[in-house]
């Protein structure tokens, strides 16, 4: 009982340390420069990206949004030859340190891909896998997450009765939306999205879009798209890149209508890209 | 509260499985550790055994029911002459029979199932090549327990091997070789003959030299035809022969175990004629692929 | 039009060279079915008691030919080399598809590869004069007995084993790993509980191909496993397989007549055994070549 209650204060006070430094729980990007290989892919980022909001990262192909994107989670640790120098600063840890357990980390940043990619599975153990890895399991515990995650991806009322068909039986906007459920399941608190409705025709697309607008509510999310409108229909805070640097940052509105510089306003209005 | 105690929880849990992972990395590589120790173990075994055996005597001898005296040079033939015999029946029936499969057969019932066919006559055990090969060789063509026989064997043993990895040479031959020619009026078999077969070449002979390995090593389908008594090399076709497999085998199940350590020099024997064999196979695959053009 | 006719020959000399598939199947057929027939037309021999006798006693005055006691040595004997090849095998192409790096990955293949090229022969020298002893000095088996011939098939079977079975773990896509990966998975995690369920199919062809190899396998069991039919599943016994009855006819062992043509029946139904299980496995082997698993319908 004293032992809790002991643990209890150091962990008080602990936090009240981090609070000191960081203030909240904003993505802080300082000079971040990847390469692959000797391809210099993303030069000198900065940005800083804020809690409970959407913010879209938008540019030609090739621009390096999808690299970015992938640094959150340090999913670039599976591609050989990639390096990261820099600092992605969350919580006060840098990220990118080598000391960061990144199994611990991507249970706290979930990630959706551009192709829906869900398992070989029932749609019920898609799913249920991340919890199950995380140690949960109890049936009844995994039975309410299931539900839970399907209904928070705007699923559950059209699967509810086939849980244990195969995933590979959904239609693609379906699929997404698994993977959404999948990557729900696991409760992250930042969602990162990867052009996620680019592979789904426009029904299917109008729909994870009201999704990722209602997910704002609880997560972060960090979304990348091709789609200039998709952006700035649903962000609150938009990224331009070109050529693996960030030209401009800030809210959605400003960089739509009034952009600072000269290449955002040329890739806005059509001239490129 | 609750939090705290969630948070210790999955930290736990994330600790777990980090540990069950190294395990399982661990487990894993031992499996494939097995696998190589056994090589290793094997492959010492064998030459500490009959290295010693090894000399110019052992390799001109003739078998003998002294150790001191006994030699391999009669095997040694016999098995040259077998391989050389069953390369005549096996190439251009092999590479024929890939050719049409390749380049001229029509997606029809047939051809379809030929090819299963030969997938399946890969699989067929030796020993059945070797009751083949007496019924059929020895009896009904009444060639009798000759070189001949043997040979038609290993040839009709080998020729699924040779034929799935020539059809598979020819097909990755790209498409423009064949169009470039066609398209000035040469006939299909011109095109192939002069304009995709040189390029395939090297792989088909890659892939004729490893079936060929497989048949010189094989003891089963020679079992019935070769001959224990056949103490000299054959001089004609029809004659008795013996093989270096078929040597092994003998001397391995002698009583006297002195005839142990000659085995075990055969295998040497045998292995090295295999690597060399291997590393042609290899030299010409590597050739090739450094000068290919696509 | 002479280049047109000649181009026909050469087109009708191919055929016959490709159907020559199709004349050694009937060869083989002819061959075993013809001393199949022989055999059976004997009249101290009938089918059934055949396929269910336990007695094989092929020479003497009064000759029996019930086969079960060789296919219960060959059930042991390939069972046997299944049991501790599959484990094994499965592990390491485990191992080799998801966990091993670049160079470890690099020296694995000419290593399977030297492994399959290894003549049987040298693999039953092996199993008599090297393994025999040992098992004989641990367990007290009699000289020749079927565990050593099962020890040293499982590692014969290992390079197929494996080699399917990697070509099935890899074929699943890059993007299932990935998915696996961003939830917080490890890679043995990923590997046990996504890949391994994924390319369980191609896992089982692996399996089956093996046992197929270990079935008909002749020389390790010839001269390992012994030339003594009974009815047993005790390791530490002296067995005989099918494969092994049928080399020791060919040694000439055992007298003309009807003994040499039990011989094949009893290859005749070893043809058809393998035939059987290659046949499944390769169905299922074509499938993952295709892709099969990955079709889904994106509307």
């Amino acid at each position: 009982m004293i032992g809790k209650i002991l643990r209890l204060e150091r962990k008080e006070e602990k936090q009240k340390e981090e609070m000191k430094c960081y203030e909240s729980d904003k993505i802080i990007v300082r000079n971040l420069n990847v390469y692959y290989g000797d391809n210099h892919t993303l030069i000198d980022i900065n940005m800083d990206i804020p809690e409970r909001k959407i913010t879209a990262l938008i540019g030609p192909s090739g621009c390096g949004k999808s690299t970015l994107l992938r640094c959150f989670n340090r999913m670039n640790d599976e591609i050989e030859g990639c390096r990261m120098e820099g600092q992605i600063i969350w919580r006060g840890e840098n990220i990118l340190d080598e000391n960061i357990d990144v199994v611990e980390l991507r249970r706290k940043i979930g990630m959706v891909f551009q192709r829906p990619n869900p398992f070989p599975k029932s749609i019920y153990e898609n799913v249920a896998y991340g919890p199950k890895i995380h140690g949960i399991r109890d049936k009844k515990e995994l039975d309410k997450i299931v539900e839970r995650s399907l209904k928070a991806a705007a699923l559950w009322e059209e699967v509810k009765d086939r849980l244990y068909e195969s995933a590979m039986s959904l239609s693609g906007g379906q699929q997404q939306r698994l993977c959404i459920a999948r990557a729900l399941a696991i409760e992250p608190e930042v969602i990162l999205m990867d052009e996620p409705a680019s592979a789904l025709d426009p029904i299917a697309t109008a729909k994870i879009e009201d999704l990722i607008i209602e997910l704002k509510k609880k997560y972060m999310v960090i979304i990348v798209t091709h789609n200039m409108q998709e952006a700035a229909r649903i962000s609150d805070y938009t990224g331009f890149m070109y050529l693996g640097r960030l030209i401009e940052f800030g809210e959605t509105r400003q960089v739509f209508e009034n952009p600072r510089e000269e290449l955002t306003e040329k890739y806005i209005t059509g001239r490129f890209g | 509260m609750e939090k705290e105690e969630d948070k210790m929880n999955e930290f736990k849990s994330i600790k777990a499985s980090h540990f069950k992972s190294k395990i399982g990395v661990a487990i894993t590589a031992s499996c494939f550790l097995i696998a190589v120790l056994f090589l290793i173990w094997l492959l010492f075994s064998v030459f500490s055994q009959g290295i010693n055996r090894i000399n110019l005597e052992f390799l001109t001898n003739f078998p003998s029911y002294k150790p001191d005296k006994a030699g391999i040079f009669p095997a040694i033939v016999g098995s040259v002459y077998l391989m050389l015999l069953t390369l005549a029946f096996a190439i251009p029936i092999g590479v024929g029979a890939a050719i049409y499969l390749a380049e001229f057969a029509g997606n029809n019932i047939y051809t379809n199932f030929l090819r299963h066919l030969i997938q399946n006559l890969a699989g067929v055990p030796s020993i059945v090549f070797g009751l083949v090969g007496v019924a059929i060789f020895v009896r009904f063509f009444n060639l009798g327990r000759s070189l001949l026989a043997g040979s038609l064997t290993l040839a009709i043993m080998s020729l699924p091997t040779i034929i799935v990895v020539a059809e598979e040479s020819l097909r990755v031959i790209p498409r423009q070789f064949r169009e470039g020619s066609l398209a000035i009026g040469a006939t299909k078999w011109e095109t192939v003959r002069y304009h995709v077969l040189p390029y395939a070449m090297p792989d088909i002979i890659t892939g004729i030299i490893l079936a060929l390995s497989r048949a010189i090593g094989e003891t089963a389908p020679i079992l019935f035809i070769g001959s224990i008594f056949a103490k000299t090399p054959p001089s004609s076709l029809l004659d008795g022969f013996l093989a270096l497999p078929l040597t092994i085998f003998y001397w391995t199940r002698h009583p006297n175990p002195q005839f142990h350590e000659l085995a075990s020099a055969t295998i040497i024997v045998l292995l090295m004629i295999l690597l060399s064999m291997n590393g042609v196979a290899i030299a010409i695959r590597h050739r090739a692929q450094t000068r290919r053009e696509w | 039009m002479k280049r047109k006719s000649k181009e026909r020959i050469i087109s009708y000399i191919l055929l016959l060279t490709a159907s020559m598939a199709v004349f050694i199947t009937i060869a083989i057929l002819y061959a075993l079915a013809a001393g199949a027939f022989r055999f059976f037309a004997d009249e101290r021999v009938s089918i059934i008691e055949f396929l269910t006798g336990k007695h094989w006693v092929p020479s003497g005055g009064t000759p029996s030919f019930g086969v079960l006691p060789l296919l219960a040595g060959t059930t042991l004997a390939a069972g046997g080399a299944l049991l501790f090849g599959a484990p094994v095998g499965i592990g390491a192409a485990l191992y080799l598809a998801e966990f091993a790096g670049k160079r470890v990955r690099a020296i694995a293949k000419p290593i399977l590869e030297i492994l399959a090229g290894i003549p049987s022969i040298v693999y039953g020298f092996f199993a008599l004069l090297v393994i025999s002893p040992i098992i004989r000095e641990i367990f007290g088996a009699s000289y020749f007995n079927a565990m050593s011939a099962i020890i040293v098939m499982s590692i014969m079977i290992l390079p197929i084993i494996v080699s399917v079975s990697d070509d099935a773990m890899r074929s699943i896509p890059k993007e299932i790993r990935e998915a696996s990966y961003a939830m917080g998975a490890t890679k043995w995690e990923t590997a046990v509980r996504v890949v391994l369920p994924s390319a369980s199919s191609g896992i089982l062809a692996a399996t089956l191909l093996g046992l197929a190899r270990a079935i008909g396998e002749t020389m390790v069991v010839t001269l390992a496993a012994g030339s003594v039919a009974q009815f047993t599943f005790n390791p530490l016994n002296e067995i005989q397989t099918m494969t092994s009855y049928i080399a020791q006819v060919a040694t000439g062992d055992i007298p003309p007549g009807i003994a040499v043509d039990a011989a094949f029946a009893v290859g005749l139904l070893l043809f058809i055994i393998t035939l059987t299980i290659n046949f499944i496995a390769s169905h299922i082997v074509a499938k993952i070549k295709n892709g099969g698993w990955r079709r889904r319908r994106i509307r």
